[in-house]
């Protein structure tokens, strides 16, 4: 490592193409958000116009808005639905063609091909989110092969938020604004310019290849001051200090019922959380029954075969699925991983159809209020 | 076994019609290759929309589409029933009394009296019913129409002899699989997806319009205080934040599956708000 204006370069925003052709002459399928239906999602990209150039969302509780500025920022809008997660944990995964054979049956494994694919304009919460999907399925014993697959082939271009959604709160998680690990490369749109630094080896390389200026110590600390001011400008927050204990000790809150009143238990949140891992397993036979794919889906803990256990649903009313939810991704977390499930994204809030927002949940959970007055009350299965 | 024999045991198939718009028996027609293979593994024996070779019962499986507006049909539905080891419903009129299940909140002699010139000869009940109120089913299948991929499913799972199982999740879940984006959050639709069952693909909101609740509630129907679907939440949202007046909230919930709990209840209750 050398000074900062070493290991920066400066990236004109009119020569942004030639970094998306400098990702596919290395083989990459470029992948970049795009508007689509009032919001931006991930999908494979040619040149510079098909990013959101010129447009911004506003998010607030269960309401999402892109609007037209007219500027020449390519990356004003801060995110879609979508984080990282659907690019190696796939929503849908065939995991095993099954064959009847004469005796029995046999099985081969459908291993995903590995893609290179270079994404531009993951977010340092999506980065992190990213890191804890890694924890949980390539580390310890069980390696997930088909995540795995898929993870290796991924080439991260990472962009550093200099504007704050209000629903953000990435800094009090200490995920953001800032990305800081886990990217190839970072950049930073300040006016007419990037800067870029690599994060790898790989990153490294192709910014070599591009052979672009330093950066001046002036956009260096330009970039950095807007950081910072993003950082400042967040208008919620989630205080962990009291967790994992508080939240357990929570547990018949009267909060959860009034909560579960207006949750839907319709899976949004999980869905758009960029760390959640549920999933299930659905067996797909031929009509002559032949053969079978074993195919695993996203599933959320919100969903009725979620609570399903031999027998008996352990979860049927909203209310235990709401407090299942928000314990493990807040409290239990951190007893199974070490960290937070939570990485200040804000997507929940934003994609919840009724704006339930967890930075308001977990303060009111905190507070020691009323127990619940129907906490032993018996529920039949749905 | 030889071929001809597993041939003769080949479970007999019927398929036959209520009050309904025949759209749930065009899609059985539309799983085209499938139908090869559903010919090789049923006898298909009496399926009016598909052949004039209609073979007399009994059946293995009969699939019945449309709900119960005559006394006729009461009637009628009795006897498919006794000729039929295992009955399932196919689509919303069949499940759920339909869309003509809006008669049950009007006056069906007024409106005949409007519609016909000789009313007379009209002999219809004042109530659209699901097969459901009149027989014992044995699995419904829901959807207007029904998907023919969980039609194939259930007849599959038929055929082996195993209990049929589809998924009673919200349309959400698999309208984020697909990444779609939600046209509730990002455009202020009054999507009923939150509270529809899935089976349908997300096609509607895939499509950057909102679900109207084809396929029924999600979960089926609510069964006990605090059980999803939560349309009390839904319907509060659409009021309160997308601006929708009691009536138009009341004509969300009121439509083809209208007649069912809890989307009959929530419409019930926002009428009261007229």
């Amino acid at each position: 490592m050398g000074t900062a204006s070493e290991t920066h370069a400066v990236l004109p925003t009119t020569d942004f193409q030639r970094l998306l052709e400098a990702l596919s002459m290395k083989g990459y399928r470029v992948v970049g958000p795009t508007v689509r239906e009032g919001s931006v999602v991930w999908e494979t990209i040619r040149q510079v116009s098909d990013l959101p150039i010129g447009w911004r969302d506003q998010q607030e509780p269960g309401r999402y808005r892109l609007e037209h500025t007219g500027s020449n920022d390519i990356f004003g809008v801060v995110h879609g639905p979508q984080s990282l997660k659907p690019f190696a944990f796939a929503p849908r995964e065939p995991l095993l063609q099954i064959e009847r054979s004469k005796n029995g049956f046999t099985t081969s494994s459908t291993f995903p091909q590995s893609e290179k694919v270079a994404v531009i304009g993951a977010r340092a919460c999506d980065l992190a989110g990213l890191a804890v999907q890694d924890r949980i399925f390539l580390e310890d014993a069980y390696r997930d092969p088909y995540y795995a697959a898929r993870r290796e082939g991924l080439f991260l271009v990472a962009v550093n938020c200099t504007r704050s959604l209000t629903t953000c709160f990435c800094a009090s998680m200490e995920t953001g604004p800032r990305v800081s690990r886990g990217f190839d490369l970072a950049l930073t749109e300040v006016d007419d310019s990037f800067l870029v630094e690599a994060g790898s080896e790989a990153g490294r390389d192709l910014l070599s290849g591009l052979s672009l200026p330093p950066a001046s110590e002036d956009l260096i600390g330009e970039a950095g001051s807007r950081i910072e001011a993003c950082a400042r400008n967040q208008v919620r927050r989630l205080d962990l200090a009291r967790l994992p204990q508080a939240l357990y000790e929570a547990h018949e809150h009267a909060r959860w019922d009034e909560v579960a009143g207006r949750c839907l238990a319709c899976t949004n949140c999980t869905m758009v959380c960029p760390t959640c891992f549920c999933h299930t397993i659905e067996e797909t036979p031929d009509l002559s029954h032949q053969q079978s794919t074993h195919v695993r889906l996203w599933d959320s803990c919100f969903s009725q075969q979620h609570g399903y256990i031999h027998g008996k649903n352990i979860r049927p009313t909203i209310k235990d699925r709401y407090r299942m939810w928000l314990t493990h991704k807040l409290a239990s977390w951190i007893d199974q991983f070490g960290t937070s499930g939570c990485v200040g994204c804000g997507r929940c809030i934003t994609w919840c159809p009724v704006g339930i927002d967890l930075t308001e949940e977990l303060p009111a959970l905190l507070t020691s209020g009323v127990q619940s007055s129907i906490a032993n009350q018996q529920v039949g299965d749905p | 076994m030889s071929e001809s024999e597993a041939q003769r045991q080949r479970p007999r198939l019927a398929v036959v019609k209520f009050a309904s718009c025949d759209g749930c028996q065009l899609s059985i027609l539309n799983l085209e290759e499938d139908l090869l293979a559903i010919g090789q593994a049923l006898d298909i024996a009496y399926f009016p929309e598909a052949s004039s070779d209609m073979k007399p019962g009994p059946y293995d499986i009969t699939l019945v589409e449309g709900s119960i507006t005559t006394a006729e049909d009461a009637h009628r539905i009795l006897a498919v029933r006794q000729e039929t080891k295992a009955l399932i419903t196919i689509g919303a009129c069949a499940t759920a009394g339909g869309i003509q299940a809006l008669r049950n909140w009007a006056d069906v002699e007024s409106f005949k009296q409007t519609v016909y010139p000789s009313p007379e000869y009209i002999q219809s009940l004042s109530t659209s019913t699901p097969i459901s109120e009149h027989v014992h089913v044995d699995f419904e299948l829901w959807g207007c129409p029904i998907d023919k991929h969980q039609l194939l499913r259930v007849i599959t799972d038929l055929v082996i002899g195993v209990q049929p199982r589809l998924p009673g999740d919200s349309v959400c879940l698999e309208c984020k699989r697909r990444g779609n984006v939600c046209v509730l959050v990002a455009k202020g639709i009054p999507c009923l997806g939150p509270v529809t069952r899935t089976g349908c693909g997300a096609i509607c909101p895939g499509m950057g319009r909102d679900c109207y609740g084809c396929f029924g509630p999600c979960e089926g129907e609510r069964k006990g205080p605090g059980l999803p679907p939560n349309t009390d939440s839904l319907a509060t949202r659409f009021h309160q934040e997308l601006q929708l007046i009691p009536v138009e909230v009341v004509r969300r919930f009121r439509g083809i599956n209208g007649s069912v709990s809890p989307f009959r209840t929530e419409s019930e209750i926002w009428e009261k708000k007229t």
